[in-house]
């Protein structure tokens, strides 16, 4: 009975409950009025970066390429794809838009366990940390399209009309690199031992996301192989990339429809999923 | 199985309400605060310590009750200093006020959520003073332009007119303290918490602070002062709450609590 006393004593002069994280309209809205600082965050770390190494922007560029020659050779030898035209750039495109996928995923994962002192600084929405890994994942993956852009054209000596669905295609695409981002934060902050695993979860992505091969490739003409791959969303974002750049792939009503769900489902379950452990952000 | 996990008795301690004409701006009732930790250090989370999948063979967490059922009103106008000596949960009680730790027992209520500065040796290491000062307002829910343009003022208020380019990680632990008070205090708090962070700085930059917290109890901002340092608990504050293992001690007059404390601690030093 004094409990009830003292909440409506409480709330009859203005004070709100301290401690229980705000309503999820109310923490999604203060979350947005601070985008211009997951912005400026994330601008901010990027050039940090870039200035404490040698290269800086090269490394957005040598990564995915050194890493497609190496798979190119590797894949294009085993398999005997190099004299396929369309082989190169399809592997070019995989590998660039995976690097940005397993980016968002990795420094998601530490964006809350990884930058305490800002957390136990000044008490803000911290989903704006997740928020600023994928913002400065994309300030590296932003560069990286024009030269993919190019690239391919100079190979396959041609442009597709369909290009003009890529931009929507990566806006997409960091949307769910945003969701899975939050889920990999919360988790790395329920179980640190997550941190450990997470290169083998993007290992794992990169084999079974169709990075460097089509199943067409490896001659897998099994029903139940085609469902799994397109039940797959980095797969099914890979193939649209393919289709707007690579000549001998289309933009398929399938990998719409699959891409689009795994995009609105994830962000959906990240926001719930992150937000509830919202008074959990701060590591004694 | 739950052999060397002593349960936790909580002894409530209800808030008890006194028709005081004064609006509250802050209302602590029967707050309990436990750290549940591994022996390696890591804090365990609440499932964490329920569950059985991550105990091998003994539960091996600790339990610390940092907090122990503290009850207070804070009313307008009040500048509340927090004594008490190392390890009586000043801190603590001052990171559940700001939402930053979750209370095991009690409640909170607050006219606005405070905004807590803690000791914490920087914001961003690798980017420079300037960068941070614009950061950290927008963290505080500035605009960037409102920032950049108060970045003179701020770096004048710190004393780092001659480092701001500089990389905060090349700071010194009372420069970047300095820096953090000044880019909090530059906006106006209904209610502000000052953890220590006063007693990093030298002198001049002391008095510095000292005036501008009065400044804010002036504007009806409530501020909250942790402090080892006698002199700026009665410098600064009208009412003085002692902390010790986790209870209230004595609360009330800056003078009479400051003098009790001075006394209890010549007698434990002997």
């Amino acid at each position: 009975m004094a409990t009830d006393d003292i909440q409506s004593y409480a709330r009859a002069n203005g004070l709100s409950l301290m401690g229980s994280r705000p309503p999820l309209g109310q923490y999604l809205l203060e979350t947005w009025k601070r985008k211009d600082f997951a912005w400026t965050l994330a601008s901010l770390n990027k050039a940090a970066e870039n200035a404490s190494s040698r290269f800086g922007m090269w490394w957005i560029l040598l990564v995915p390429i050194l890493q497609s020659i190496i798979f190119g050779m590797l894949i294009g030898f085993l398999l005997g794809r190099l004299r396929d035209p369309a082989f190169i750039p399809y592997l070019f495109t995989g590998v660039f838009l995976y690097t940005f996928v397993s980016g968002t995923f990795t420094s998601g994962a530490t964006s809350i366990t990884g930058n305490q002192g800002l957390i136990k600084s000044i008490n803000f929405p911290r989903m704006i940390m997740p928020m600023a890994e994928v913002f400065k994942q994309f300030l590296g993956f932003l560069p990286s399209i024009p030269i993919l852009i190019l690239f391919v054209a100079l190979i396959t000596q041609s442009f597709k009309w369909q290009l003009v669905f890529l931009p929507l295609i990566l806006a997409l695409l960091v949307v769910f690199g945003f969701g899975i981002a939050l889920i990999a934060a919360r988790l790395t902050v329920d179980v640190s031992e997550i941190g450990r695993i997470i290169p083998f979860i993007t290992r794992l992505g990169f084999y079974a996301s169709g990075v460097f091969f089509h199943p067409a490739h490896i001659g897998a003409k099994s029903e139940v192989f085609n469902i799994i791959m397109n039940a797959n969303p980095v797969y099914c974002f890979l193939m649209l990339a393919r289709g707007t750049l690579v000549p001998g792939y289309e933009l398929e009503q399938i990998h719409w429809i699959i891409a689009l769900s795994w995009t609105f489902g994830v962000l959906i379950v990240g926001i719930l999923f992150f937000w509830r452990a919202e008074e959990r952000y701060v590591i004694e | 199985m739950s052999s060397n996990r002593k349960s936790l008795t909580f002894d409530s301690n209800p808030l008890v309400l006194t028709d005081d004409p004064r609006r509250p701006v802050v209302i602590v009732d029967d707050l309990h605060v436990v750290y549940r930790v591994f022996p390696t250090g890591k804090r365990a989370t609440r499932a964490q310590a329920r569950s059985k999948l991550f105990r091998f063979g003994k539960n091996n967490i600790r339990e610390v009750h940092a907090v122990k059922g503290v009850s207070f009103v804070v009313y307008e106008g009040e500048t509340i200093g927090l004594i008490g000596s190392n390890g009586s949960g000043k801190s603590t009680l001052m990171a559940a006020i700001a939402g930053m730790t979750v209370a095991e027992q009690g409640r909170v209520f607050a006219s606005s959520r405070p905004t807590l500065l803690g000791v914490i040796s920087t914001i961003l290491p690798r980017i420079s003073g300037e960068r941070n000062i614009i950061l950290g307002g927008m963290a505080l829910g500035a605009r960037k332009k409102e920032m950049t343009e108060a970045v003179p003022a701020i770096t004048k208020f710190a004393g780092l007119e001659e480092f701001i380019d500089l990389p905060m990680r090349t700071y010194s632990s009372g420069m970047s303290a300095r820096l953090r008070f000044a880019i909090a205090a530059h906006k106006d708090h209904e209610i502000l918490i000052v953890d220590e962070a006063l007693s990093v700085g030298d002198q001049q930059f002391q008095r510095r602070s000292e005036a501008r917290v009065r400044e804010l109890r002036e504007r009806a901002g409530t501020v909250f002062l942790v402090s080892h340092i006698m002199e700026t608990i009665l410098e600064t504050c009208n009412r003085v709450i002692w902390l010790e293992k986790g209870v209230i001690r004595m609360d009330g007059d800056p003078k009479k609590v400051t003098k009790a404390y001075t006394a209890y601690m010549d007698e434990i030093s002997g």
